[in-house]
């Protein structure tokens, strides 16, 4: 089955800006990836268990115990903008 | 809305009170100053890993259980991607195709209307940041700017998905009330709808009554009340039929619902706006939920309002009176030890759901901050059925003992509210007015029974109200010779 990918689209959902040279060639590599993909998938798997995480592992939970959070004062200080305690972003959506 | 019928799902959100929240050790704490309670985790700062709180996952399992699903034995965490300020990883820990509990049910019962609505599933995920949007009035649309607080972030939200079962604004509403009382049931969140600890988002659509086919739907998010939730729907449904009456399509999209306006208004199409790009959470290993820990969680259940509900009719309990008592398990609790410990079912049903609640509300308190015992409701009751106290004076007793003046016969004592029931001492003063108002006395002999009720009042008049009325007339009836 041939691979078709919208990467505009995809670079759009991760907000990344490409032009069009990089299009062409990020498009490439992902087809890429994806054909080797393909291959895996096109191996018969009827009766195997899907594999949902490499680590043979299972309730890798923590008990219910509060721990220290970090003083605001360091956490706003990586931020571009603050006011009254807040993170300060841009407005959201813009007026309908 | 005739020859029309609405088809409405609920999306329900509930944030677990645990003490921390479901990836990190932060608090998880209502009302705190803002980004106070935060770390790497939380904030989604680059290298940081999430480990998951087991007492959050007892909690959805309880809920689950509770909502009769059945329990995934295997079941993992996704990320769901989306770009939003108060999301500060640029994805949210969720579940997708495999959640942790699936194809349950919850019976409502709407004015004697009785309906069974399936529950898809239910899922673990993490609450978001909250943002406060900067001028305008605080509406998303034309802010300046907006202040963004992590507090809220990675607190452990479960979200309960039904099936499109409900078919008005009313059962939507008890549904909604319904899951409230179950989960505060089972302790695991405070469900306050005002501070955003249960919250609905519910998708809405109308079809001709007898089509199969659904019609479009369009969703109304973040309604944070049971009564807006049943006026938000209400709005959507007459809104949509409006729209189809006048030749045009319903539009799928999502709207907000304004309190204020009385009517949702658009907040925007759906478009790509849901390509989530779901792909399974690397930094987590999956959950196994094996027979006996399902076993474990069912047997730790506590007794659900339903159940409490069939119980209580069994007991005779009013109707109303046992709707209010299985919405509020500790109060039920107290009135159950009441009437284990001899209480009078009827007298301490009108106590815990009339004085108590009314006594809660009015100082804002819980009930572990009153004094009063199941003992206590024991004795007070005795009181009333042995003629000791009047039904009036009881509730008055009621209230000293809710506020620590001692057990009902010390508060009955000390205020002097006590009757006679020295049979020697009421004959005396029945025997005083029969005396002085023989007149009344003899049209009584004479069968007139109009009289009966003055001279009851002479004669509790004369005690200082303190006989028992009942008693005084039924001895001058026999004096009478009635
Ligand atoms: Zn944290």
């Amino acid at each position: 089955m041939p691979i078709d990918i919208d990467i505009a689209k995809v670079a759009r959902l991760a907000r990344i800006a490409l032009g069009e040279e990089e299009l062409e060639r990020y498009g490439a590599q992902l087809t890429a990836i994806l054909e080797a993909a393909e291959q895996v998938q096109a191996l018969p798997t009827e009766g195997v268990e899907p594999t949902s995480h490499p680590l043979p592992s299972t309730n890798a939970f923590r008990p219910d115990v509060v721990t220290a959070s970090l003083p605001r004062v360091e956490i706003l200080a990586a931020a571009p903008e603050t006011e009254d305690g807040y993170f300060k972003v841009p407005r959201i959506l813009e007026a309908p | 809305m005739s020859g029309w019928e609405a088809v409405v799902g609920i999306e329900t959100h509930v944030e677990l009170q645990t003490a921390s929240k479901m990836f990190c050790g932060c608090p998880v704490v209502f009302g705190a100053e803002p980004n106070t309670t935060t770390c790497p985790v939380c904030l989604g700062l680059p290298g940081a890993m999430p480990v998951p709180n087991e007492e959050a996952i007892e909690g959805i399992l309880r809920i689950g259980t509770a909502l009769d699903c059945e329990i995934a034995e295997h079941s993992v965490f996704h990320r769901k991607n989306y770009f939003y300020p108060d999301l500060p990883k640029n994805y949210q820990i969720s579940q997708y195709d495999v959640p942790i509990c699936h194809d349950g049910s919850v019976e409502i019962d709407v004015d004697g209307d009785a309906s069974v609505i399936g529950i898809t599933r239910v899922h673990m995920e993490e609450d978001t940041g909250k943002s406060i949007h900067v001028g305008e009035g605080g509406r998303i649309h034309g802010a300046e700017h907006s202040l963004v607080d992590f507090n809220r972030s990675g607190v452990p939200l479960v979200e309960i998905v039904s099936e499109p079962d409900l078919r008005s604004p009313e059962q939507a509403r008890e549904y909604g009330a319904e899951l409230q009382r179950i989960v505060r049931a089972l302790g695991v969140s405070d469900v306050r709808l005002e501070e955003g600890s249960m919250r609905f988002d519910a998708n809405i659509s109308v079809r001709r009554a007898g089509d199969v086919e659904y019609g479009t739907r369009t969703e109304v998010k973040n309604v944070n009340s049971l009564r807006s939730l049943q006026r938000a729907i209400a709005h959507e449904i007459e809104r949509q039929i409006g729209v189809l009456e006048s030749g045009e399509p319903v539009v799928q999209e999502t709207r907000h619902w304004s309190e204020d306006l009385g009517a949702t208004t658009l907040m925007r199409s759906k478009e790509e706006s849901e390509d989530y790009r779901y792909f399974l959470e690397p930094d987590l290993v999956p959950m196994r939920v094996d027979a006996s820990w399902q076993a474990r969680v069912r047997e730790a259940l506590p007794e659900l309002p339903a159940a409490r509900r069939a119980r209580y009719k069994g007991l005779g309990v009013d109707r109303r009176t046992a709707a209010v008592l299985a919405a509020a398990p500790d109060i039920a609790d107290l009135f159950d030890a009441a009437v284990s410990a001899g209480a009078d079912v009827r007298l301490s049903g009108i106590w815990v759901t009339g004085e108590l609640v009314a006594y809660l509300r009015a100082g804002d308190r819980a009930l572990d901050e009153t004094a009063v015992e199941p003992d206590h409701l024991a004795e007070l009751s005795a009181m009333v059925t042995g003629g000791r106290l009047s039904a009036t004076a009881a509730k008055e007793v009621l209230g000293g003992v809710l506020d620590g003046d001692g057990s009902p016969g010390e508060v009955a004592a000390a205020r002097d509210l006590l009757q006679i029931t020295d049979a020697g001492a009421i004959e005396s003063a029945v025997a005083a007015v029969i005396g002085e108002h023989a007149d009344a006395f003899a049209k009584l002999r004479e069968g007139d029974e109009k009289v009966l009720g003055f001279l009851v009042g002479q004669v509790m008049r004369a005690t200082g109200g303190k006989a028992d009325p009942r008693q005084v007339s039924e001895l001058l009836r026999s004096k009478a010779g009635g």
